[in-house]
């Protein structure tokens, strides 16, 4: 596995694992994530996955409190530590992800905006959502926002630019599109996607563990959902 | 209990952040200067992780509705009981029925109110700080607001000793400090354009030459839109050599990246786990506490600082941090004695 390692800060490390965002970049990811999962060093505190980068943080205390101390500075006992371990990791075999269906309801006052994807690509409504449920997509990574998932493998066909001005609120569950990429938002927040729709599904559960729907690596499926079916399915989960 | 007579600006419920949660987005939250948190605790015998109020610029009015032992740590904010002052960086006893109330922000942004058992409120994914944008954490995902009631956890052995030491000598008034305090070290200096020192980030040499110099020689104003996300930066516009899209990845406490507008943002408590704007440097850890008492108006100005001596100085004030932690519980033991 070829690798970089560069200090973020004074108690951290980004390893580079590609150049470019695609599925090899994101295996590699996904194998350095579950060995870093597994808690092989005690300095560890956390790691942050994300395209083709792992973030890790560490405690600089406890790293010089490991036996071999040939370094003085934390950061290379911990560079020279990942650059013993990674290679190891060898190729493995890829492991299916799961498959995640998300119903979304499209249009109308959940998804203002579709009307502005289909002009702007010209297509009707009924096309751009075709589109988007036929979508071959992949969850590269959770960032951003608790449970924000950034979405590879939308059509192009229905790629639509951010909003000039962004919305101050965009209410939890609304799925949108800016440039090429597709996501939902798990929270309340300002944002400058374009809203095609909704989906009734929390992403993000606060009391759950994992408090994260869904997970880099796993493969989405949107399916489209009447208003009726939408408005049943937020009535069962309250 | 302690009663929220008046909310001040924004007072939350913090503690050391939401660790191990970032691989799922979540904000990692907690105190904004870490030290004056760890050391409050200290001083009333908690553990350096327990739950704070974080008090921002225009403090709360408390009421004390039992007596209690607590300890004010940060910025100073004024703080008086009836009319007199309650001193920092010491434990303080303090007489059910007093109120404690918060003045003008003297020096600094930010003071941390420790109480001896820590605030109780739920843990959500570990921790106790409130994240609230999403309404999360801390007390019922919120800042405080009047009429809040906030218990505190049961106080350690040594704590309940010192509080009844101190309730004698206090002989019926509404609050007696400890006659020493934390040593000066410690205690943040307050300068006008304070200096922060800054360790060369990921994409440091991306930058345009000019703006490489302008970043470590200008000073560079706190905006007013800054808060515990991140702080904007008003100054010199700084630009990459050529534009370039660059792919998203993590971010950390203290990151400064740079958006298209050449202003740059520090990322703070609140700070998202992930950004795509290039990082032009990486605030020391121990500035931190700096960085976080800044008020908006205020200017910093940023210095280059080495990994090697970012990473020497923080294992130096970790391990003063554990020999004022030794110090401080042999001389509870000694008062009481």
């Amino acid at each position: 596995m070829e690798f970089n390692i560069s200090p973020l800060g004074d108690h951290g490390a980004i390893i580079d694992l590609g150049k470019t965002i695609d599925e090899a970049s994101h295996e590699r990811v996904k194998q350095v994530t579950a060995f870093l999962n597994d808690k092989p060093f005690d300095w560890l505190i956390e790691y942050i996955p994300a395209f083709t980068t792992v973030a890790l943080f560490y405690d600089p205390v406890k790293v010089m409190e490991q036996k071999d101390k040939s370094f003085a500075l934390p950061y290379e006992i911990v560079r020279t530590t990942i650059e013993k371990e990674l290679p190891k990791l060898g190729v493995g075999e890829k492991k299916q992800g799961r498959v995640v269906e998300i119903p979304v309801c499209y249009g109308g006052d959940l998804g203002p905006d579709l009307t502005q994807v289909a002009r702007h690509n010209d297509l009707t409504e009924e096309e751009v959502i075709e589109l988007h449920t036929a979508g071959d997509y992949l969850v590269y990574m959770i960032g951003f926002a608790p449970g924000f998932p950034y979405i590879g493998g939308m059509k192009e066909e229905i790629a639509t630019p951010r909003k000039e001005e962004p919305r101050l609120s965009i209410p939890a569950g609304s799925v949108g599109i800016a440039g090429s990429q597709t996501g939902v938002y798990p929270i309340e927040t300002p944002g400058g996607w374009q809203l095609i729709g909704q989906t009734p599904v929390r992403l993000f559960k606060p009391d759950q563990e994992p408090p994260s729907l869904l997970h880099a690596g796993d493969k989405v499926v949107f399916k489209a959902i009447s208003r009726s079916e939408f408005d049943a399915y937020k009535e069962e989960q309250s | 209990m302690i009663k929220v007579l008046k909310p001040g600006l924004l007072t939350s419920v913090q503690d050391l952040g939401r660790t191990g949660y970032q691989t799922y987005g979540v904000i990692a939250s907690g105190v904004m200067d870490p030290a004056a948190h760890r050391i409050a605790n200290l001083l009333v015998g908690n553990r350096e992780g327990a739950a704070t109020l974080e008090i921002t610029l225009s403090g709360p009015v408390l009421e004390f509705q039992e007596d209690a032992l607590i300890s004010l740590c940060g910025g100073d904010l004024s703080a008086t009981i009836g009319s007199k002052q309650v001193k920092p960086w010491r434990p303080v006893y303090v007489k059910k029925g007093s109120e404690l109330r918060f003045g003008q922000a003297k020096e600094g942004c930010r003071v941390y109110l420790a109480v001896a058992g820590g605030f109780h409120v739920p843990e959500v994914m570990e921790s106790k700080s409130t994240y609230l944008r999403a309404g999360l954490g801390g007390f019922h995902g919120r800042a405080l607001k009047e009429g809040d009631e906030l218990a505190a956890q049961e106080l350690s052995e040594a704590a309940a000793k010192i509080q009844s030491f101190l309730q004698k000598q206090a002989g019926g008034e509404s609050f007696i400090s400890m006659d020493w305090h934390v040593a000066s070290e410690f205690i943040p200096v307050f300068k006008e354009e304070q200096p922060v020192r800054v360790i060369k980030g990921r994409q440091y040499e991306l930058f345009k030459k000019e703006s490489q110099e302008a970043f470590f020689f200008e000073p560079y104003q706190i905006g007013s839109k800054s808060d515990r996300m991140g702080y904007r930066l008003e100054g010199p516009k700084l630009q990459l050599d050529k534009e370039q899209e660059m792919i998203s990845e993590a971010v950390g406490f203290g990151t400064i990246q740079v958006p298209s507008n050449g202003q740059p943002i520090i990322l703070l408590a609140d700070r998202q786990t992930t950004g795509g704007y290039p990082k032009i440097g990486q605030v020391a850890s121990v500035d931190i506490p700096v960085v976080a008492q800044l008020k908006p108006g205020e200017k910093a100005r940023f210095q280059e600082i080495s990994l090697e001596k970012a990473q020497q100085l923080y294992l130096e004030r970790e391990k003063s941090i554990q020999q004022l932690a030794q110090g401080i519980r042999l001389k509870l033991k000694e008062e009481v004695r």
